[in-house]
């Protein structure tokens, strides 16, 4: 049996702590009035040398994210004050969602794989299940505050989503078309069908697991089987409207077909990269007796493939938007490389070059220091994705990677360490009676 | 070459012909070769081969195929016969770079894949109307064939292979490479 560690307990609890009070910081410091807004822009701006206060106050009037588009096209243009301050107002919040979602779906990438594995009824993974069902249990807590941010967001507690505010709807001829999806109240039922099932899931399949640890026949493992096959129809079909809704209606105007594919790629990676990490960390500390380097070397083979198959739908999704250069498109890719050019290509680079040169040696997928280096670079690679999908649109130019940003990482990193090894030392963390489990132990490249 | 004399050992099942080499390459015998009707796995580890190279000409060629389809697109599409397409008739290699993407990864995965088989073919002394090596039809059938260079001790290597489970065990005379 594992228990975790006092001194894990207590850094996580202490990254909890600290992230509370620099998430604190953030929303005591956003500003309340125009005028404040305006202030925190002009010092900012002097700060990198004068001159360009002038050209920010230009640049807001034709190109200035999305938002900026929207009000103006209800024939309602804001004054650049009040833009301003809707942007750092909603700076602290979008960076909670960022960090909130970004956890939350490392879970749910390893709630997809694991549901492959059963379906699959793979005979090298049974050993890391117990991993695996130990990471899916942050689901609950993960879920659960992202759905209170979506609730906040619908009683207007802040300006992440356009769309929710009807004075902006009234003003949108594309928004009413769509308000028969987009609208308030079936937005939270969809959410709460979504989290709702994939919980369902999430629980129900823990159980028989650990049912089948005492059984005398297989039927737990068969039903598992049929549910975890079931539950990938669903979780495909929910996933991408999911993502349609808590990602890409920021942007309410901009749509992508393979959007729920392009941030499916994304969780899967990054749970995989979580499911190689939490394994290195309980091998090292001396679980896992049976898992060999042949684990880990697949995992890291996942990693690099699920790396390069991110890379391509990002891509796919990028070069028909800049070909066909159509402006109602384009204008997401536009803000993106004119306002947020280091992250945009910098998450390409983490994303896909690093992964691609780092763990292309077969050699080095079986070195576990190496693939904890790799992962981290990956992990902060789909952290800056998240970011470029969720900021453009809430907080403009204005972004920065400061106190707000790096305390909601580090309050959800704090919680996630907490919740996943709290789950993991509920049980042995080999599986007893699992039909493959032989073959697992003797899994060899 | 030079003549010499082997023994072949017969094995019908790829455990047993594992664990035979596992216990042949720990009475440090040389195997010279082991001939199979499909790829064991684990075998050429336990045979005490060198670890393939093979992967690292794959991402030589890939490079190459990567610089092809620079060239080409280069040539083409910006130098030759510039064209506007899409409306973007920038003349430059940079800002058109998005559209060549896909050939430049289609050219990468084309040079590595056949030059690779082509070098693997190569290596292998595999090329049309080649005669045949194995010593025997029979193992590319249902049968594995250990043969190990007979040095004046072929008694005792005899009594070794019986040992490990050999169905068959022949000597012969064989030109070696």
């Amino acid at each position: 049996m594992y228990t975790i560690s006092n001194r894990l307990k207590m850094a996580s609890i202490i990254m909890m702590a600290v992230g509370v009070l620099g998430m604190g910081y953030g929303f005591l410091s956003a500003p309340s009035t125009e005028a404040e807004a305006l202030a925190m822009v002009a010092a900012h701006d002097d700060g990198h040398g004068g001159g360009h206060a002038a050209e920010a106050d230009h640049a807001v009037a034709d190109s200035h994210g999305a938002t900026a588009e929207e009000h103006a096209e209800g024939g309602h243009a804001m004054s650049h004050g009040e833009h301003v301050l809707h942007q750092l107002q909603n700076k602290p919040w979008a960076a909670l969602y960022v960090a909130a979602f970004f956890f939350f779906m490392i879970a749910l990438g390893v709630l997809a794989f694991y549901a492959i594995q059963r379906a699959a009824q793979a005979g090298w993974s049974p050993l890391l299940f117990r991993v695996m069902e130990g990471i899916t249990a942050y689901l609950v807590p993960g879920g659960i505050i992202v759905f209170v941010i979506l609730v906040l967001s619908v009683m207007h507690m802040n300006h992440l989503f356009v769309w929710m505010d009807a004075d902006v709807v009234a003003h949108d001829k594309l928004l009413q078309g769509k308000a028969g999806f987009l609208n308030p109240i079936f937005f939270l039922v969809r959410a709460a069908i979504f989290l709702g099932g994939w919980i369902l899931y999430r629980e129900y399949s823990r159980k028989l697991s650990i049912k089948q640890d005492a059984a005398s026949d297989d039927s737990n493992f068969k039903l598992n089987f049929r549910i975890s096959a079931a539950f990938l129809v669903f979780y495909l079909i929910s996933e991408s409207m999911m993502s349609w809704d808590w990602i890409m209606s920021v942007d309410p105007h901009w749509f992508s077909t393979l959007f729920g594919w392009y941030i499916f790629a994304s969780m899967f990676v990054s749970g995989i990269t979580v499911i190689a990490m939490v394994t290195v960390y309980l091998k090292s500390k001396g679980h896992l007796e049976q898992v060999n380097d042949s684990h880990i070397h697949d995992l890291a083979k996942f990693m690099f493939g699920i790396s390069i198959f991110w890379t391509y739908l990002w891509f796919s999704q990028f070069m028909l938007i800049w070909y066909s250069n159509i402006p109602e498109e384009v204008t997401y890719y536009v803000t993106r490389i004119q306002d947020y050019r280091l992250p945009f290509f910098g998450m390409v680079a983490m994303n896909f070059l690093f992964p691609v040169l780092l763990l292309m040696n077969s050699d080095y997928k079986r070195i576990n220091w190496f693939v904890i280096m790799a992962g981290i670079v990956i992990l902060a690679g789909h952290y800056m994705d998240i970011f470029n999908a969720i900021m453009p649109a809430t907080v403009g130019d204005q972004w920065f990677i400061g106190i707000p940003e790096i305390s909601a990482i580090l309050f959800f990193a704090g919680l996630f360490i907490f919740w996943i090894f709290r789950a993991l030392s509920t049980q042995p963390l080999q599986p007893k009676r699992n039909p493959f489990i032989e073959e697992s132990k003797h899994f060899h490249y | 070459m030079s003549a010499s004399k082997v023994i072949q050992a017969y094995y019908n099942d790829d455990d047993v012909l594992m664990h035979a080499v596992k216990k042949v390459k720990a009475a440090k015998h040389h195997i010279e070769e082991v001939y199979c009707p499909f790829p064991v796995h684990g075998l050429d580890k336990a045979m005490g081969l060198a670890p393939t190279r093979i992967a690292i000409t794959s991402f030589m060629y890939g490079c190459v195929g990567l610089a092809v389809a620079i060239t080409m697109m280069n040539y083409i599409m910006i130098k030759d016969w510039p064209q506007d397409i899409g409306g973007k008739p920038s003349f430059s290699y940079l800002e058109n770079m998005p559209a060549f993407v896909p050939i430049m990864f289609e050219l990468t995965v084309f040079f590595a894949a056949h030059l690779m088989v082509i070098t693997f073919y190569l290596r292998s002394r595999l090329w049309p109307f080649k005669k045949a090596e194995n010593p025997d039809v029979r193992t590319t059938d249902d049968h594995f064939v250990m043969e190990i260079e007979v040095h004046g001790n072929e008694k005792e290597l005899k009594d070794l292979l019986a040992d490990t489970g050999a169905v068959e065990i022949n000597i012969s005379e064989k030109n070696l490479h």
